[in-house]
């Protein structure tokens, strides 16, 4: 059973005070908060084996390299990837992301070739893909973002031909909290004979993922939104591919044999880990990994659509003060709640609720050209949920919130 | 709620509901884009200069109320000033909201500024009241470097 008041009891953060109250900690989306367990794995490697991995002979490094091997395998066993071979560390999405446009894309795509990715991105899959265009003259297209916050996918014919190359899109988007066709998507991008990338940092945490059931051919995720530390991330490649791929850093770790002259790749996915990897974070992220797995993904999925649609109810009785964002379908909702209060800036608003304790995000996301061109504003503010959430954490963001509305109207009018 | 109040004083909620100067200018002589790449706020400066002193100054823009408020102030105060008493005036301002408490002439010299006081006790928003000044101090210096 699903215990929401256990699992708080895992999260030490959790039962801090801000400005004297309690901590509403609703910035997931941003960062997620830590268990124990993650906390705990950290401290029995640099306490109990730290040491390098790889090649070392002594019982420390072995100890090491299994944990280290062993996280992978959690890993890829979490997103279904088949093969911990499929599975390469790199600090957080963004990274996985240059990742594939540095290697892969950099050597596949020509001049006039095209990339098709969305409206709705985040800056870390839009950006590898603008100097991609500006250096090799490769043509971006994008799909629209409807006015419910879906993409608008009537026109995908129009979109791609024999010149796209990839169709790269967010799984969940993390403003709007869309859940994204990738079954629609794919199968149009399969028809072309383009590539699929998916941005899983948004999903990856929050539903069950298999990345051979939605059959992209990349995915790319961060290990701290999903309960595990900052600076590891996760990029999984289709074998068949990985194995075409060209290295993307290049010195130790990645070498199988090397003279003054020339060298060759370790196997895979070494081959794409130079230097000496993140280890402690690394296997942290296995016991992120553990956790979520013995919370099983598909009740992790089901309380936060609860608590979404809590949230949504309870926005309700304020739409005159909010503008509202993301579909209100919660099949293709995730726990990303975005919304503007037209009498209060999101920053004074972030600021108002802060001071209540509560934790939420003000701005453009790293989004800007769905925020800004496409929402119409520079910044709006942003609830994120997970698995500790409580409803009356949302009581208590409403109340905050109509607290701040008062405050704003009332003297400012 | 007590440091809120400080921060969202009477006369800040004022100057950001019903922002002074708040009108694009035409054909000025410095204008200059501030923005704050973190939050997205923004606030292009412009001002019209004669006899080597600000004729007219505008703003236009988004963002929170502290970064329109502190805007709509200063274009206020800069209407008059010679360019060097733009800058002394940008000091004192930045000075203000590094926690110094400002001296008594200092005081004169920035008029419902002092609202903004209460800004430094909330770090983070420290560089929305400071974005104004610095679209100010940079569309000075570029202004000079044309020069």
């Amino acid at each position: 059973m699903f215990d929401v008041a256990k699992i708080r009891q895992d999260f030490p953060i959790l039962s801090k005070t801000v400005y004297g109250k309690p901590l509403v900690y609703l910035d997931n989306a941003a960062t997620s908060q830590k268990p124990r367990q993650v906390i705990q794995a950290l401290v029995d490697y640099y306490e109990g084996y730290n040491s390098n991995v790889h090649r070392g002979v002594h019982a420390l490094s072995m100890e090491a390299t299994q944990r280290y091997e062993e996280a992978r395998q959690k890993i890829a066993d979490f997103i279904g990837a088949g093969s911990s071979e499929a599975v390469i560390f790199v600090r957080n999405t963004t990274e996985a992301i240059n990742l594939v446009a540095g290697t892969w894309a950099v050597a596949n795509l020509k001049t006039g070739d095209e990339i098709l990715t969305t409206e709705m991105e985040h800056h870390s899959n839009l950006v590898p893909w603008q100097k991609l265009a500006k250096e090799k003259g490769i043509v971006l297209r994008f799909v629209p973002v409807t006015d419910q916050g879906t993409l608008d996918i009537s026109n995908l014919d129009s979109l791609l031909n024999e010149r796209t190359r990839l169709v790269a899109f967010n799984h969940m988007s993390n403003v709007l909290g869309t859940i994204n066709p990738v079954d629609e998507l794919t199968r149009a991008a399969r028809a072309k004979g383009a590539l699929v990338l998916l941005d899983g940092a948004q999903s990856v945490p929050h539903m069950p993922v298999n990345v051979q059931e939605l059959d992209c051919d990349f995915m790319a995720f961060s290990g701290h939104k999903m309960m595990g530390p900052t600076g590891i991330g996760v990029l999984y490649v289709k074998p068949s591919i990985m194995d075409q791929m060209e290295p993307f850093l290049r010195g130790g770790e990645m070498v199988k044999q090397v003279w003054l002259e020339d060298a060759t790749w370790n196997d895979l996915p070494m081959k794409f880990e130079a230097g000496t990897p993140n280890i402690a974070d690394t296997i942290a992220l296995g016991a992120a990994v553990d956790y979520l797995q013995a919370l099983d993904m598909s009740q992790v999925r089901q309380h936060e659509t609860q608590i979404t649609a809590y949230a949504l109810e309870s926005f309700r009785e304020l739409k005159e003060d909010l503008e509202m964002y993301g579909p209100e379908d919660l099949n293709i909702r995730g726990g990303i709640v975005s919304f503007y209060a037209h009498d209060v800036h999101p920053h004074d608003l972030g600021t108002m609720l802060d001071r209540e304790g509560i934790a939420i995000r003000a701005g453009h996301h790293c989004a800007m050209p769905l925020v800004r061109d496409r929402l119409g504003k520079a910044a709006t503010a942003r609830a994120s949920f997970y698995v500790y959430n409580t409803e009356e954490e949302v009581d208590q963001l409403v109340e905050a919130l109509k607290q701040a509305l008062r405050f704003f109207k009332g003297r400012a009018t | 709620m007590e440091e809120l109040d400080e921060l969202y004083q009477e006369v800040i909620l004022d100057h950001y509901r019903n922002s002074r100067n708040n009108t694009p200018l035409p054909s000025p002589d410095i204008e200059y884009d501030g923005f704050n790449p973190f939050c997205g706020d923004e606030v292009v400066l412009q001002l019209k200069l004669a006899d080597g002193a600000v004729k007219q100054a505008g703003f236009h823009g988004q963002g929170c109320s502290i970064s329109q408020a502190s805007a709509s102030m200063m274009t206020d105060l800069l209407k008059g000033k010679t360019l060097e008493e733009a800058i002394a005036l940008s000091e004192v301002f930045r000075r203000m909201m590094s926690g110094q408490e400002p001296s008594e002439e200092e005081l004169e010299m920035i008029g419902d500024l002092e609202a903004l006081k209460g800004v430094c006790k909330f770090p983070v928003r420290i560089k929305c009241a400071l974005l104004p000044w610095a679209a100010l101090e940079d569309g000075i210096t570029e202004y000079r470097s044309q020069a």
